[in-house]
């Protein structure tokens, strides 16, 4: 995974609270087989009339925020489904970092997966960056991870809170998997007195697979 | 010992790795996996040359995207037979057992783990899918989890977590008739909102709780994220064990009693700490319809669509406006002059055989309104739709003009031909309401199974509490 250390980009208001995954990537997009390729249908019944055309109404399609990389939302963003699709749709879509007053624990976790950092500001601080994002065309925020600042070229700086553990995962780039194998011997110590196997002691209709290996 | 909450216990007996600052890993006893989320996770696999470390642990399951009607017939969805042929695919390959389209016991993957009993007391259960909280019903630490974190449960068996805060829920009180589990969660999710239980984990108690059957547990815990907590559980009982008894994969005999005697530990000690405590009074409880766009706006039946104005914040405000223009209603219309196009029946929040029995009992004798263009009954798993002929339901439902379908997701998400069209109006069972989630433009009201019912012959929301129902789960 590509490390996170600092980021500035334009600023894209998304003004609803309680974003749910469901618009991020609707059902017909959950077929895809691979990881790549969610950013042109990001928010897609949000953003596309009818054959796909652009509706000029939704915020991601005004020119002046064409070329956005942080995402200002509102509570409780990514609620719903555990879709996964909605982080890959976000960083595919170009986003680096989301600003929201509240995420909900599924997307949260789900973004850390993805290199793409959900920093958590406060309500006020929240409402003061949608005013400046929608006064000021072009606004720009900086991002320092190693820091946990938010910045702007006014003298606006804020600073965030996040896990140390959370934070080492974006600014290695770190492979979970990798490193939890580390601890391989302790997972089969764990394994020689618990987590029996799950026993059928009434047939019921399954392909058993590992019986035919 | 201090006393430990049912979670606590649960935590700290699946602890593999636990190191101060750090997130711990924690073993995960049972892996459901279906063909929605899990393509990407073995493609990872692949690229990592990795195995699955506990195929004896994980259970695959068609469900999102299957036909609920014939299932013989060629698969025109050529995205939907890809994701299928690569289910099948992955199982083949890593040795997981699939439970395809065609088995017997195919069913959606939360109604077949308890089903069968492959979800049991005590154990930590993962699968990629939201409402695996359905889970918790049995005292089970039930989750879900995002692809990557699929990839994870695969390779290792386990998962990097942090713990969680602990919300205790308590219904107290006599359910009142015609008010069931389904009523019970909507209506806490509508007193604590779509975000109060972020970062927490849930455990229900009270005695409305207690006296609800398993389904009407299941249907609790199922939605338990729709209120931000990411798990919900309760303490495993005599009801509990009654229905786990002889399942398939229960052990038996002295092996069964043995393992009740483990299960009864799970419960939260007296004096076990909560970080938040939410009560409820079951009587007051009425019969619940959404209005809006989340399963948080929420009211009893005899209410009225709310104005955007009556929200003392901004953001809810306009949150009310966008989903009173997206749901095509008007402030202050009484909910029960709200008409219905469809019916849904199903979904892994109430499908299970007290659902299909409470809306059998509410129809019988009589037939669904000129202006309901459809009603689909689905039943969750084909274990279900097999008990439930025997029973003779399917009768009762085609004779009063509902269609009896074959098990899946179906309407719920819409991702097989079982779509509600733009602009229409649905009386559903199932547990989101969010725009475009049955379909482009569909408009989703969540209701109980016997409301879902007594709109289908009304044509239009109605109290049950008006009919002599019987009381339902």
């Amino acid at each position: 995974m590509k490390p996170f250390i600092t980021h500035s980009g334009l600023v894209a208001p998304l003004d609803r609270v309680n974003v749910d995954t469901d618009q991020m990537v609707p059902k017909q997009f959950l077929k895809a087989l691979t990881r790549q390729g969610f950013g042109r249908i990001l928010f897609y019944d949000w953003r596309y009339l009818p054959e796909e055309k652009p509706n000029p109404e939704f915020v991601l399609n005004f020119p002046r925020y064409k070329g956005a990389s942080v995402l200002l939302a509102r509570a409780n963003f990514g609620c719903g489904s555990s879709r996964e699709h909605a982080p890959w749709a976000i960083g595919d879509y170009g986003f680096r970092v989301i600003l929201a007053p509240s995420y909900a624990d599924i997307f949260y976790n789900n973004c850390f997966k993805n290199g793409i950092l959900p920093a958590e500001l406060t309500e006020q601080q929240i409402e003061e960056l949608f005013q400046r994002a929608e006064k000021e065309e072009g606004y720009t925020l900086s991002v320092d991870l190693p820091n946990q600042t938010v910045s702007d070229n006014h003298g606006l700086v804020y600073k965030f809170e996040i896990l140390p553990s959370r934070k080492e995962v974006l600014l290695q780039g770190l492979d979970d998997i990798g490193t939890t194998l580390k601890h391989e011997p302790e997972i089969t110590a764990y394994e020689k007195t618990h987590a029996a196997t799950a026993t059928m002691f009434e047939p019921v209709d399954v392909k058993n697979y590992s019986q035919a290996q | 010992m201090p006393p430990k909450t049912l979670y606590q216990k649960i935590w700290d007996s699946h602890l593999v790795r636990e190191e101060a600052g750090q997130p711990s890993i924690i073993y995960i006893d049972r892996h459901l996996i279906h063909e929605g989320t899990s393509p990407q996770a073995f493609a990872g696999l692949r690229v990592e040359g990795r195995k699955v470390r506990r195929p004896d642990l994980t259970f695959a399951v068609m469900d999102h995207s299957v036909s609920t009607t014939d299932r013989t017939l060629p698969i025109l969805d050529q995205d939907a037979k890809l994701q299928f042929e690569a289910l099948e695919k992955n199982c083949r390959e890593f040795g997981v057992r699939l439970f395809d389209m065609h088995s017997k016991n195919q069913g959606i993957v939360h109604i077949i783990g308890p089903e069968l009993g492959i979800t049991q007391p005590g154990q930590t259960l993962v699968c990629g899918d939201s409402h695996t909280s359905t889970h918790g019903a049995f005292g089970t630490l039930a989750f879900g989890i995002g692809t990557s974190e699929v990839e994870h449960v695969l390779a290792t068996q386990c998962l990097v977590q942090s713990r969680s805060k602990t919300l205790h829920i308590l219904v107290n009180g006599k359910r009142p008739h015609g008010v069931t589990a389904k009523d019970i969660i909507l209506a806490i999710i509508g007193k604590i909102g779509i975000g109060g239980g972020t970062g927490h984990v849930a455990e229900y108690g009270g005695q409305a709780i207690r006296e609800l059957s398993m389904d009407g547990r299941m249907t609790v815990c199922n939605m338990t994220i729709e209120g931000g907590a990411r798990a919900g559980m309760i303490a495993p009982d005599d009801t509990t064990f009654a229905y786990l008894e002889g399942r398939p994969f229960v052990p038996r005999g002295r092996a069964f009693t043995e393992a009740v005697d483990r299960w009864k530990q799970l419960t939260s000690d007296e004096g076990a700490k909560f970080d938040m405590t939410v009560e409820l009074q079951a009587e007051k409880i009425a019969p619940q319809v959404t209005w809006g766009t989340n399963p948080g706006m929420v009211t009893g039946v005899t209410d009225r669509v709310p104005d955007p104005g009556s929200f003392s914040d901004l953001n809810d405000q306009k949150a009310t406006e966008r989903a009173l223009v997206y749901m095509g209603l008007k402030a202050g219309t009484p909910i029960v002059d709200i008409p219905v196009d469809r019916v849904f029946i199903g979904s892994c929040t109430n499908s299970r055989i007290d659902d299909l029995r409470a809306a059998a009992h509410f129809v019988a004798g009589k037939h669904i309104a000129r202006n309901i263009k459809q009603a689909l009954i689905v039943p969750g798993s084909r274990g279900i739709k097999a008990q439930a002929e025997k029973e003779g339901l399917n009768k009762i439902f085609t004779d009063a003009g509902f269609e009896w379908r074959d098990a899946g997701c179906s309407m719920c998400i819409g991702m097989n031909a079982d779509v509600l069209p733009p602009h229409e109006r649905s009386a559903s069972t199932s547990n989101r309401n969010f725009e475009g989630r049955q379909g482009k433009d569909s408009r989703t009201h969540l209701v109980s199974p016997v409301m879902a019912a007594a709109a289908a012959i009304a044509g239009h929301f109605v109290d049950v509490r008006d009919f002599a129902v019987e009381s339902v789960e």
